[in-house]
């Protein structure tokens, strides 16, 4: 079992008030919650934040973890030596917070035990209750929504084990990932949630989509967009060009006198479904280097031939 | 404890079409009616039809109340202050998104 360093996590000193610990709290929880920061590793660190906070926000706690010693390091190996929390009596059970169920082997061993249950519970097994319903977040490839591909995601389930203690448990699940879905929408798994108690039924699972980023496309919506290099002549006088698509390679024709940056609409080659997306490529015109004397002498041909002034309009030559 | 998940179970899209009562809301976040009341009150849920049983709640109901429901719980927010949170998200990921069609998958 690996120490934490609470203090550290928090980022204050070890003699820091309850105040002080609440305002780093806050700024920390705020930093890091999971809907609204845009930090890498977001939400591991609010659950560990959480976690820190769940023992130095309770003075009895607190006291319990300082009695533990400032010899250890973050990350050391760590035994609680025995009858480390003696005299203490934690009030209302080890968790207070809402997703407890998520901290770290070290938190449970030494303050999880006996009432981990969380309030109100205690007294709900004599009633049919439906099961909760879990919300989670999962990741797909732009290619799943086309392909409608069967993915595994590893969700990790806070859970009441028999004897009332609160536990993890890892959960994998295969889920056919549905044609044609879109970034932001939610597919539903009908009594996959949190078992139901007296036999009541089970509550669903509600996964969030979302696209991992792609090397190629981009997705706005149901459209898909992509970046499509050109060269100079094929964007002055037009051409016939091949260009990738997620549903394969397509034929496109570039219009003569076509500009860096235009934008054509393939139409119903966005995300598929009832109201499929478009596809828009955008020309990107890139310049072929003058590494060479036949090279350089065609681009001083352009510069005596075409007078061409692309700052004209700035009043400038 | 790790369990495996072997047969994939049956799924549901719930896309722009799908839509929710009532009932099914509360029941999806074990919440009581009241406060859904509440989110509608605050314009963080917007539904159609007539107050109560006829209310027809859209499917991104689903995410501003999970939203909610979390700012509330992990972050002492009212539901005023979740109101505002939930729009400069929305508009945050707007611009997030123009900006990757701007800078384009490739030249990223």
């Amino acid at each position: 079992m690996e120490y934490k360093d609470y203090y550290e996590t928090m980022g204050v000193a070890r003699d820091a008030t309850q105040d002080e610990i609440k305002r780093a709290y806050r700024k920390l929880a705020r930093k890091y919650h999971p809907d609204v920061s845009k930090e890498p590793d977001a939400e591991a660190h609010f659950k560990e934040v959480g976690e820190a906070n769940e023992v130095l926000k309770d003075p009895e706690k607190r006291a319990a973890y300082d009695r533990l010693g400032k010899q250890w390091k973050a990350g050391e190996d760590f035994r609680p030596p025995p009858d480390w929390d003696a005299g203490f009596e934690f009030r209302g059970g080890g968790y207070t917070a809402g997703d407890a169920g998520v901290f770290s082997k070290f938190f449970e061993e030494l303050f999880g035990g006996g009432s981990a249950r969380p309030a109100g519970t205690a007294d709900r097994r004599a009633f049919r209750v439906g099961g909760e319903h879990h919300h989670a977040k999962v990741l797909i490839d732009l290619e799943d929504s086309f392909s409608g591909a069967t993915r595994s995601f590893s969700l990790r389930v806070p859970e009441l084990s028999e004897d009332g203690h609160l536990t993890n448990r890892n959960r994998t699940l295969s889920v056919r990932i549905p044609k044609g879905i879109r970034p932001g929408q939610q597919i539903r798994l009908a009594g996959q949630g949190g078992p139901g108690l007296g036999g009541a039924e089970a509550g669903d699972l509600y996964l969030a989509v979302e696209f991992r980023d792609h090397p190629l496309y981009s997705v706005e919506g149901a459209d898909i967009y992509l970046d499509l290099p050109v060269t100079p002549w094929e964007a002055a006088l037009g051409a016939s060009i091949e260009a990738p698509t997620p549903s394969g390679v397509v034929d496109i024709k570039i219009p003569a006198n076509s500009t860096q940056g235009r934008k054509l609409r393939l139409e119903g080659r966005g995300l598929i479904g009832k109201q499929p997306g478009d596809m828009y490529v955008v020309l990107q015109v890139a310049l072929p280097p003058a590494d060479s004397d036949a090279a350089k002498t065609l681009y001083k041909q352009m510069e005596d031939q075409l007078g061409f002034n692309p700052r004209a309009a700035m009043g400038v030559s | 404890m790790d369990e495996k998940d072997q047969s994939a179970p049956p799924v549901e899209l719930i896309d722009e079409q799908r839509t929710f009562t009532l009932a099914e809301l509360c029941r999806c976040f074990a919440i009581e009616a009241e406060l859904v009341e509440a989110l509608v009150e605050q314009g963080i849920l917007e539904p159609a039809g007539r107050r109560g049983y006829h209310w027809c709640f859209p499917a991104s109901s689903l995410r501003r109340t999970r939203i909610t429901l979390h700012l509330q719980r992990d972050l002492g927010v009212n539901l005023a202050g979740a109101a505002l949170a939930l729009e400069l998200l929305e508009r945050i990921e707007e611009l997030d998104a123009r900006l990757r069609v701007m800078k384009g998958g490739r030249l990223r």
